[in-house]
Parts: C-alpha cells; sequence; structure tokens
C-alpha cells in the first residue's frame, strides 16, 4: 500500500509541473470592433483615388496575464488608430492608391512561450510585412531571434535597452518606448537633486526589474548613489513586506521600486502599512491609473520619470506635443471611458511609425525597415523621434519628465 | 534586529495562513475521494473576484462575502457534477487529477472572458494604520487573514467530529466499502468534499482581495503553494497540512533576506526533497486516504 501511494505521488510532481505548461496554451486573435473615428492622421483626400488592397499590421500585445494593464491599453489604442484611418479611406501607399489598414492583433498572454508562438503565425500565416509590440522585454526579447530570421521588422513597444543594441546583431529590430539607461539618467539626476545618495532596491523578478538594476549599476556610480539591496519579487506576489523589512533596517534615505501594477502597486502598500517614511521613487512601468486604484492613498507622494502623456495639459503651449497629447488624452476618453496610459502611448507610436514606414514603402519588409530608419523629428505621444542606422529607438531627453502622484493625480515634480 | 525577525516571522504566518486554507480544501478532496483537484487555487479566485465586485457594487462586505463563499461552494458542486461524476469508475485517479487540470485551465478562461483581465482593488476589512506587534508592523487585514484561518479550522474540526455530515464523510475517508455498507453514498460525500473544499478556499479569497486584489489568474499560483503546503504535511492529515502550508509561509519569508529572487524555487524545492523523502509528508503517520 505505501509503496502504491508512492508511485501515485510521483506524477502528481509532474502535473504540478503540467498546469504551469497547460497555462501557457490557447491565444486567440482579438477582432477589431468597429468604432467612431474622430479625426484622422491619414493624408489622402478620400473619394476619387484608386484603391489598393489592405495592408497587414501584426501586432503582439501581453493583453491577459501579469502584464494586461500594459497590453489591454496598448490594444485599445491601435484599434482605435485603425478605426480612425479606415473611417478615413485608408493611407497613400507608394503606388498612389489608398490603402486600409488591417490589425491582426494577438494575445500572448505575458507569456515569452507564447510570443514566439504568435509571432510565428503572424510571420508565417498571417503573412505581415511588419508587427509592432509586445508589450514587456521579456515578451519581446524571446521573439527577437523569431523576426531577425524571417526578416520582418519589429516595433516593439517595451522599454529595455538590450532590445534594440548591439543594432548590428538587430538591424530588424525597433522600440518606442524610452530607453532604461534616457529614464535611469532622469531619475538619478532627480535624486541627486534631492541629496540623496543611498537608495533601497527593490524590483520585480523579470526582464524589466533585471534591465532596471542593470542600468542602475552600470549609471548610478557617477551620480555618487549606491543601493542598500537588491531585492525581488514575483510579479503576483500577494506581499512584499519581507523585502521592505530589509530595506528598513538599512540607513537607506529613499526607495527605488522597478515594477509595474498590481506587483508595484502592493509593494507601494506594503511600504505605507510597514510605516516605512521614505520617499518611493518608482519607473516608468507605472504609468496608469490602475496603478493608483490598485495603491490607494499609499500611492501619494510616489515620484517617477515618465513620458509627458501624464501631465500634457500643465505643458507649455510651446511644447510640439501638447497638441498631439491632448489630442490622443481626449480622443481615448471619448471612446473608451477612461484615462490613456503611457504604455498605450508606446504603442500610438509604434502603429504610427509602421503607418509612416508603410506609406513610404508599402507591404514590403526591406522597404518598411530602410523607411524606419529614415524617419525623423516625428512627433509621438512618448517623444520626438529621430531614427537611424545607429539609433532604432531614436529618442532624447525631451521624452522624460518627473512626475509626481498627488491626491491620486499626476502632477509634475517640483 | 528582533523587530525584522518578528515582521519575517508575521509575514510567514500570514502568507501560511493563505496557504493553509488553500492546503485544507486539497487535503478534504483528497481523503475523500482519493483525488488532488488542481482546480482549488481556482476556488479562492472566485471568492476574491466574487466578494471583490460585490462589494464594489456597493454590497455590505459580511453579505458579499457570504455569497461569495456560497458561489464557490456552488461552482464547487457544479466543477464535481459536470466535469467529475460522469468519469468515476470510467478512468483512474491519474484521469481524475488531469480532469481537475483541465477543469483549473477551463475556470480561468471564463474568468477572464467574464471579468478581464484589470487587477481589482477590494478594501480593507477594518481601515486604519497597522498595529505594532514586538517590533514588528501588521497590518488589520493580516489579523483578518489569521483570525478566519483559525475559526475555519475550529468549524471544520466541530463539523468534522459532531455532525452527522461530517462523519459521513470521515467514514468515507477511512473506509469507503464499509461506509458503504452501512448506508452511506461515498458519491454524494464526493459532492459534499467539493462544496466544501470551494468554500473553504472562497473564505481564504475573500480575505486575501484586499490584500493583492482580485485577478484572474491569482488561483494558479496560489493553488500550487496550498497543494505544496498540503504534501509538506501529510495530504491525508489536516492539522498536518495546515501546520505545512505555515512552514512553507515561514520557510519563503525567511528565504527573502537570502535571496528573494529564488523563495519561490525554494517552495518547490522542498516539495521535491518531501516527496522523494518522506511521501507521507512530515506528519504524515498514515500513508494514504484516511485522515480527516
Amino acid at each position: 500500500m505505501e509503496c502504491m501511494r508512492a508511485t501515485l505521488r510521483a506524477p502528481t510532481v509532474l502535473i504540478a509541473v503540467g498546469i504551469l505548461v497547460l497555462g501557457a496554451c490557447g491565444g486567440q486573435p482579438v477582432t477589431a470592433s468597429p468604432t467612431v473615428a474622430a479625426t484622422a492622421t491619414a493624408k489622402a483626400t478620400a473619394t476619387a483615388m484608386p484603391v489598393g488592397e489592405a495592408y497587414k499590421i501584426g501586432a503582439i500585445f501581453d493583453i491577459t496575464g501579469p502584464a494586461s494593464s500594459l497590453g489591454a491599453p496598448e490594444r485599445d489604442t491601435v484599434k482605435m488608430l485603425q478605426d480612425q484611418i479606415n473611417a478615413k479611406g485608408g493611407i497613400t501607399g507608394p503606388d498612389g492608391k489608398l490603402h486600409k489598414i488591417e490589425l491582426v492583433i494577438y494575445d500572448n498572454q505575458s507569456q515569452e512561450s507564447q510570443s514566439v508562438l504568435v509571432a510565428k503565425r503572424l510571420i508565417e500565416e498571417d503573412k505581415v510585412p511588419v508587427i509592432i509590440g509586445p508589450s514587456q522585454s521579456g515578451t519581446t526579447m524571446a521573439i527577437i531571434d523569431t523576426t531577425q530570421k524571417a526578416q520582418i521588422p519589429l516595433i516593439s513597444a517595451a522599454a529595455s535597452i538590450s532590445i534594440v543594441t548591439p543594432v548590428a546583431d538587430r538591424p530588424w529590430v525597433f522600440k518606442t518606448p524610452q530607453s532604461d539607461t534616457l529614464i535611469m539618467t532622469n531619475l538619478l539626476d532627480y535624486l541627486k537633486s534631492k541629496g540623496v545618495t543611498k537608495v533601497g532596491w527593490i524590483s520585480v523578478n523579470n526582464a524589466f526589474g533585471d534591465s532596471g538594476r542593470a542600468q542602475f549599476e552600470k549609471l548610478a556610480p557617477t551620480y555618487g548613489i549606491t543601493a542598500t539591496t537588491n531585492e525581488r519579487f514575483g510579479a503576483t506576489d500577494p506581499d512584499m513586506t519581507g523585502q521592505l523589512t530589509k530595506i528598513k533596517g538599512t540607513d537607506a534615505q529613499a526607495v527605488i521600486v522597478w515594477a509595474i501594477p498590481p506587483g508595484a502597486s502592493v509593494v507601494t502598500k506594503n511600504a505605507a502599512d510597514l510605516g516605512l517614511k521614505l520617499p518611493v521613487y518608482q519607473s516608468h512601468g507605472i504609468g496608469n491609473q490602475d496603478f493608483i486604484t490598485l495603491a490607494g492613498a499609499a500611492a501619494n507622494g510616489v515620484t517617477f520619470p515618465t513620458s509627458k502623456l501624464l501631465v500634457a495639459a500643465s505643458l507649455p503651449a510651446s511644447d510640439p506635443q501638447r497638441t498631439v497629447l491632448l489630442d490622443y488624452t481626449d480622443q481615448y476618453q471619448k471612446l473608451y471611458g477612461k484615462l490613456p496610459t503611457t504604455f498605450g502611448g508606446n504603442a500610438y507610436d509604434a502603429f504610427a511609425l509602421a503607418v509612416k514606414a508603410l506609406e513610404k514603402a508599402g507591404p514590403d519588409p526591406k522597404g518598411i525597415q530602410t523607411a524606419l530608419m529614415g524617419i525623423k523629428e516625428f512627433v509621438g505621444i512618448t517623444g520626438v523621434f529621430n531614427l537611424s542606422a545607429t539609433d532604432h529607438n531614436g529618442l532624447d531627453n525631451r521624452a522624460v519628465t518627473m512626475v509626481t502622484i498627488a491626491d491620486g493625480k499626476w502632477v509634475p515634480a517640483k | 534586529m528582533t523587530g525584522e525577525l518578528a515582521q519575517y516571522a508575521v509575514t510567514g504566518v500570514m502568507l501560511g495562513s493563505i496557504y493553509a486554507l488553500v492546503a485544507l480544501g486539497f487535503v478534504t478532496i483528497y481523503s475523500v475521494t482519493g483525488v488532488i483537484n488542481f482546480a482549488q487555487g481556482e476556488f479562492v479566485m472566485l471568492g476574491a473576484m466574487l466578494a471583490t465586485i460585490l462589494v464594489n457594487d456597493g454590497t455590505p462586505l459580511p453579505l458579499a462575502a457570504l455569497a461569495a463563499v456560497a458561489g464557490a461552494a456552488l461552482a464547487g458542486a457544479l466543477i464535481h457534477e459536470i466535469a467529475l461524476r460522469p468519469a468515476w469508475r470510467r478512468v483512474s485517479v491519474i484521469g481524475m487529477i488531469m480532469i481537475t487540470i483541465g477543469v483549473s485551465v477551463a475556470v480561468r478562461g471564463l474568468a477572464l472572458l467574464a471579468w478581464g483581465s484589470d487587477p481589482r482593488p477590494m478594501p480593507a476589512f477594518t481601515p486604519g494604520p497597522p498595529i505594532e506587534l514586538l517590533g514588528a508592523v501588521v497590518t488589520r487585514q493580516a489579523l483578518w487573514v489569521l483570525a478566519t484561518t483559525a475559526v475555519a479550522l475550529a468549524a471544520l474540526y466541530v463539523f468534522f467530529q459532531t455532525t452527522a455530515l461530517g462523519r459521513a464523510l470521515r467514514a468515507c475517508a477511512v473506509n469507503p466499502t464499509a461506509a458503504r455498507l452501512v448506508g452511506i453514498s461515498p458519491r454524494r460525500m464526493a459532492l459534499a468534499s467539493f462544496v466544501l473544499s470551494g468554500a473553504i478556499g472562497a473564505l481564504g479569497g475573500v480575505v486575501l482581495a484586499p490584500i493583492t486584489f482580485a485577478t484572474y489568474d491569482m488561483g494558479l499560483m496560489l493553488g500550487l503553494k496550498g497543494f505544496v503546503g498540503a504534501v509538506l504535511g501529510g495530504l491525508a492529515n489536516p492539522p498536518g497540512a495546515v501546520a505545512g502550508a505555515l512552514i512553507l509561509g515561514l520557510l519563503e519569508s525567511a528565504a527573502t533576506p537570502i535571496s528573494s529572487a529564488y523563495k519561490d524555487a525554494l517552495a518547490f524545492l522542498v516539495l521535491i526533497v518531501v516527496m522523494i523523502a518522506r511521501p507521507g509528508g512530515l506528519f504524515g503517520g498514515s500513508i494514504g486516504r484516511g485522515g480527516l
């Protein structure tokens, strides 16, 4: 009997592993629903022009799973943009014909394995000439090999600098969010101005957190800033009080949290509950309303580097991005009843860049790659893009600003 | 330093209590039916999700909690009747376990379709500043978690020892054939064990929701951790399973200051070591069913 039970338990270990694998199955295409368009980005003057076949754009976002707070608004944004363009008849291709945009969107469920599967499906079955997304650094890194081999341009909506560097190894990969380097430099600048030299570090245990940590270790010494801890937590962990306790026991003057909601919100709440009196600094990963909704009052006082979208209304009229940002905010809010997120903004830029390249080159991957590298002074949501053969991100310091949360609202940091 | 130690202990016990409620669900079903129900974590998700949605719609908390627990209990009954009952006798125990994995994936998918992927916040039961204890900080919600686990344990003990249904469940766990001879239907008891497990899991979800928010996929990891706790203490031994779950919580918390990156790996390493060294669990005197 004893022996029998023992043999019965051994497979349960396999089953426990299996359940994790099974969770990865699925992944249905998300069909776009028709919506009312407000304005058009297409420069086509409609009616009399000859109509060509639709241009396909493949999209992979982390729509469900732990990174859904990134992927869901990204999907909503590109669907909105697609409908706006198609309501005007489409875009004018290099052949002088009017082409509608046909988005093929897949959900990778925030998983690397699923990301590769849907990337292959986009390339082999849907035969798209360009792919935008995915949302996270990890899910993007997973498909770089696939898109590189297929020689299909990929415009990622994820942050890590290693997505586009070294450029020589990844000529087909582009990305729209500010690099960790740019974000980290701004944060460290700000910390230095506040006289902070020692920080407690805590980050999420994935590519986003690791990339943030790597940038910190590279850049912080030049600012005379050191970390007292190097704590990690899982993206779906229920409680991070343990890690924060360790930070509390050090002589840190501030805490840096490098994560996205809901994990970032749980840490923020835990820190408040623990009575951690240190100022909390976070990453651009918390640039959505979810973070504030979930963290509640604990979110107040959190300061983070991000794009100008969150504080668009307080920008000076001379800012070239002001109009674009306010239009996006207005249209998104009208359509979906909530504020847009910086992640949606990243997808906005990826989509807009893909459209610009399609207008110039048509549905030819090589042509799109060349066209992308030639885009200059494109005013997007995240920043002003100047892409080139050596810079596949193309953002500069104008793309980052420091934002503080006060009374549950974003305000420019002082 | 004592304050830090106390804080790690408090965090560990809080985590362990949640795992314990999940582990108890595993033990109840396993004892009565011999099946390991990998959909156990989904009961936690259902409890958290239903309670959060109801509370955010303005339902008073006690009513929302009750409805959530009842809803998950009903889900337990449905899962048993629809997915498992037709398979009894025709499928091996391993086959039944695989069915529960399928159920788990299906429930998660349905939850995603019904409620979307956004995490939902739920206010703490009794808002207010945390309480200090031996230099450690204990949030009020953590106290609710501890109290709920303790009360649930006591109630389950009374239920199994004194009520007719509880005794019938135990009889079924000890010796299904003999139980049948005295007129207890093992199938009906299997249904009862699923209802009970659903309710216990949902209770855990309700008290956990204000701490972690309710998400459609929160059940997966919690289910696995509860399973590890149950195996650690003995799958057929309820007090052992609770002890195992608490030990797991404390181990994870103790691993945090050493390397917070590897605490999940530690949990599963413990599972493998225990399964090889003591397949009956640390406290599992009796191997096999019949604990309760």
